[in-house]
């Protein structure tokens, strides 16, 4: 029999149809401008803050829709943005440091949606506003700073074997520590004993006794891995810092990280604390040394100056005792007298070699060196801006006892003091600095009124699709008209809950485009059956034919479309992958509302016609 | 409703070398002006900073020409954005200056001969750096989409068509191009995105006929083979048109009343549409023909009817 379907089939679209309903549903919902409160250090969030929260806006005359305690963090929301504003600064002033309020649009979504994990699609930073940044690692510093690192080690390694060597440079151009030798024995040990400790160095013999020490590519690869990997996780604690509801950090290609914090306008603030590259060094304060001559020029060799904060000298030893990266965690908290003080935990290495360089220096000083690399207005050939370092003492402090992996510095003189050193700290593990190489501010107002632009466009795109089709193709014009009704639901509800598809305002604009694009195949096939019924075949065959001989084409169509869509996905960047997305998924979409639902409705209301009539 | 009712088919051959005369002048010309003026790249591929402004009242854009050059900014561009009120100013990147600097100037320059403060809307600060990439990896973009069509028509077809198939998408991304290369419009990220939407779109209705071509020349075997292709054109002229028109119809929504960011999309796939319906009516089939498809070429091909061994839903 033609034109029959089992009624699974139709049992099939349904369950699709209802939920994608259901997941498309919370868009309708408008959000609500809120701040999301959360507590930072020792602080808690809890009734009380809520209570306090909930007077200080009744007296600054705020109305609130709600302040209710969510998921461990304090979710008050507003009727409006301008409340919003004010609100947040009501309650930072309130609340003071130990709380982190953020701004944010909280769906207003029912309970039982939230349950299912029902929520509104993602916008893009291009509708809800915010700062897009995208920021570019300095492999060549991180790169320099290891083969720093590799020639100091291999000097103590080779002094440990008891291998005599003449010198060990670093050469920074070839990316390579150059080690040179009295004579070829010498230099083979050397070879031995060094690709034994470390296994990631390939080792090629050079001219005079001498031997070159590079990157293996596998090294080299883990490296850039490492780096991408620590900033990523550094920047994600900077954002936490600054307030920021749904921020996004994420890798893109191989040296670059982009960062979007929606809501934020203050892009001087975001930037600051996001463009601060920072390392830390401990290094053992000269003692021995006349600060003032130091301060006059002469320094001893092996020692080097340094300023503080404050701006007053401090000379130090040149030789590193700990550099920042093996500092795992670090938190301000009270010693037993109460007073500040900053707990420091190392990884097992850097345990190890702060245990020895600290067992003879009980009683001396140490200084903690924090040392950030800032953009300069300079550029070097390749157009990339040079970066400068800027050194500063952040504290000195006198060694108690031989210090291990857990050590903490005291003496300092303010809580708040100790709690901007344990984020210097935790910063301090950077190993490769960062610039920002692209940056874009969208601002509230824009965001609001490219959604309403969108929305118009969809709108008014739909209508004239749906009055065409009506008027073109009657009664199968509607059919399609509810097919296009059904993709624009289950497009919706996709986007919803696919985690990581963003709506923007190209994304928009390729909803609008596969809405033109899906009653194409239903022009395809309706044109097909117009065909069928001008060669003389009954509305049943017609319908079958019709539908069959479409489907190759609708395939051809599609798959060439899909195709693009997703080099442009593997392009595209922000709005434009947003397009992506949405053109990939209304194809996909489209073929099933286009051909199938449209088919199960033909089918059940002219499918079995005899006659050569249709309403077509 | 129905248009497009012929008895007869129509005799789109008799006009294959106008067609290509024709076609070949506009692709000249279009590759003559993207050669001697080149693209208005978008900020997107250049670089720079972007500044968008909505003032209070209307803008006097000749005052804040005169401002920003009086802060040095003589190479800013400034223009309406959708409403007289809405500025946008553009700036090249600079060497040696760091861009976020740039935004403020800009800014306190225009503020100095607004009335009251203006609201800023947008700013966007592209290193040249990652403009540059992003040019190559756009024109990358587009040579995989076409050599990924390429590859699928050549499946499809005989090497002839998949000539004129791949000719007549080139014909209309040129053109396309070129036309934003003579008006002088705006060629951003997502005018590209645009671009390679219209690449996928564009050889469908060129598979359209060809697929009907193939048809009639299987069933129609005493036509000759001018005589089949205007067969083939004329039989989907409906839906070639149709398919076209429902979705330029969607376009031209979101052109009119789309926005500004938005504008130059729109307006790249709606014209692009409108070149590559004609181009797949005129262009690849007359391109086929001249390279001397016939019959012969696609009979020993196992024969397929649309759909004809796709099970059906």
């Amino acid at each position: 029999m033609l034109n029959q379907n089992s009624i699974w089939r139709y049992l099939l679209v349904v369950v699709v149809m209802a939920v994608s309903f259901i997941y498309a549903l919370p868009n309708i919902y408008p959000s609500d401008p809120s701040l999301q409160i959360n507590a930072t250090r020792g602080a808690e969030v809890s009734n009380d803050v809520i209570a306090t929260i909930e007077k200080e806006l009744k007296a600054k005359n705020i109305q609130s829709k709600s302040v209710v305690l969510h998921e461990g963090q304090v979710l008050a929301r507003f009727l409006n943005t301008e409340d919003q504003l004010k609100a947040r600064e009501v309650v930072e002033n309130v609340l003071g440091d130990k709380f982190v309020t953020a701004l944010n649009l909280a769906p207003a979504t029912p309970e039982w949606m939230d349950a299912i994990g029902a929520a509104p699609m993602k916008l893009g930073l291009d509708l809800r506003g915010g700062v897009h940044f995208l920021m570019e690692i300095d492999m060549k510093t991180a790169l320099d700073k290891n083969i720093n690192d590799l020639s100091q080690a291999y000097r103590t390694d080779l002094r440990d074997a008891k291998v005599r060597y003449r010198s060990v440079t670093a050469d920074l151009p070839k990316q390579a520590v150059i080690l040179t030798f009295r004579n070829p024995e010498d230099a083979k040990a050397a070879q031995k004993t060094l690709s034994e400790k470390d296994r990631d160095m390939v080792f090629t013999e050079g001219p005079d006794n001498s031997l070159v020490a590079t990157f293996s590519p596998a090294k080299l690869k883990s490296l850039r891995e490492d780096a991408v990997s620590q900033n990523i996780t550094i920047i994600r604690n900077r954002v936490n810092a600054i307030g920021v509801a749904e921020p996004l950090v994420q890798r893109q290609g191989a040296e670059r990280i982009v960062v979007q914090l929606p809501g934020v306008q203050d892009t001087a603030r975001a930037k600051e604390i996001l463009g601060a590259t920072a390392t830390l060094e401990f290094r053992m304060v000269d003692e021995s040394a006349d600060v003032a001559s130091a301060v006059a020029g002469r320094i001893p060799p092996s020692s080097q100056l340094f300023y503080d904060r404050a701006g007053n000298p401090v000379v130090l030893q040149k030789r590193i005792m700990l550099t920042g990266n093996h500092i795992v965690g670090a938190n301000a908290s009270f010693d037993e007298y109460s007073r500040p003080q900053v707990n420091i935990d190392l990884d097992s290495k850097g345990g190890n070699s702060f245990s020895l360089a600290t067992k003879d220096a009980i009683g001396k000083s140490m200084a903690t060196v924090f040392i950030e690399y800032k953009p300069t207005n300079r550029k070097d050939a390749e157009g990339k801006t040079i970066l400068e370092k800027k050194e500063e003492v952040v504290s000195v402090a006198t060694i108690q006892a031989r210090l291990g992996r857990s050590f903490r510095i005291t003496g300092l003189d303010a809580p708040g003091e100790a709690q901007n050193l344990a984020v210097l700290l935790r910063a301090g593990a950077l190993i490769a600095p960062i610039q920002i190489v692209e940056e874009r501010t969208i601002g509230p107002s824009l965001g609001q009124e490219n959604i309403d632009l969108g929305m118009n466009a969809i709108l008014w795109g739909m209508i004239a699709v749906v009055a065409f089709m009506a008027f073109y193709y009657k009664w199968f014009g509607m059919v399609a008209n509810i097919a296009l009704a059904c993709n624009v639901v289950l497009l919706v509800g996709m986007i919803a809950m696919i985690p990581g598809a963003t709506l923007t305002l190209p994304g928009m604009a390729g909803i609008l485009l596969t809405v033109g694009m899906a009653v194409d195949a239903n022009v395809l096939i309706n044109e097909r059956i117009r065909e069928e019924l001008a060669n003389g075949r009954s509305a049943m065959q017609a319908i079958h034919e019709g539908y069959d001989r479409a489907f190759a084409t609708i395939a051809d169509s599609n798959i060439t479309t899909l195709l693009v869509a997703l080099i442009l996905f593997g392009v595209g960047t922000g709005p434009v992958k947003g397009f992506a997305v949405t053109l990939t998924l209304g194809i996909l979409t489209s073929i099933f509302t286009a051909v199938v639902i449209t088919r199960l409705i033909v089918n059940a209301v002219w499918g079995k016609r005899r006659g050569a009539e249709l309403p077509i | 409703m129905r248009l497009f009712t012929y008895k007869h088919a129509l005799n789109f051959m008799k006009y294959k070398w106008h067609a290509i005369i024709f076609s070949t002048i506009l692709v000249l010309g279009s590759l003559f002006s993207l050669f001697t003026k080149g693209l208005n790249l978008g900020l997107d591929f250049t670089g720079g900073t972007v500044i968008e402004v909505e003032f209070n009242q209307q803008a006097n854009l000749d005052k804040v020409r005169a401002a920003l050059g009086e802060n040095g900014f003589h190479d800013a561009q400034v223009q309406y954005f959708g409403s007289s009120q809405d500025v946008m100013i553009r700036i090249a990147p600079r060497a040696g200056v760091e861009q976020k600097v740039i935004g403020q100037q800009i800014l306190s320059a225009i503020n100095s001969v607004a009335e009251s403060p203006v609201t800023v809307k947008k700013v966007d600060v592209v290193g040249s750096a990652v403009g540059d990439e992003l040019k190559e990896d756009g024109f990358l973009a587009v040579l995989a989409s076409l050599v990924g069509i390429l590859i699928y028509v050549a499946a499809r077809f005989e090497w002839r068509f998949s000539v004129g198939a791949v000719a007549s998408l080139l014909h209309d991304v040129i053109i396309t191009l070129g036309v934003f290369s003579v008006t002088g419009k705006e060629f951003d990220l997502t005018v590209l995105a645009a671009i390679l939407a219209l690449i996928g779109y564009s050889i469908n209705d060129t598979i359209v006929v060809f697929d009907r071509i193939r048809e009639t020349f299987r069933k129609m075997r005493d036509l000759s083979t001018d005589e089949s292709v205007n067969e083939a054109i004329t039989t989907t002229l409906s839906r070639t048109t149709m398919t076209s028109f429902t979705t330029a119809l969607t376009l031209m929504v979101l052109y009119a009343i789309g926005g500004a960011m938005i504008n130059g999309f729109a307006f790249a796939l709606l014209f692009g549409i409108a070149i590559g319906t004609y181009s797949s009516i005129f262009v690849a089939s007359a391109l086929a023909v001249i390279l001397g498809a016939s019959r012969e070429d696609l009979m020993p091909t196992v024969i397929e009817k649309e759909g004809a061994d796709t099970p059906s839903i």
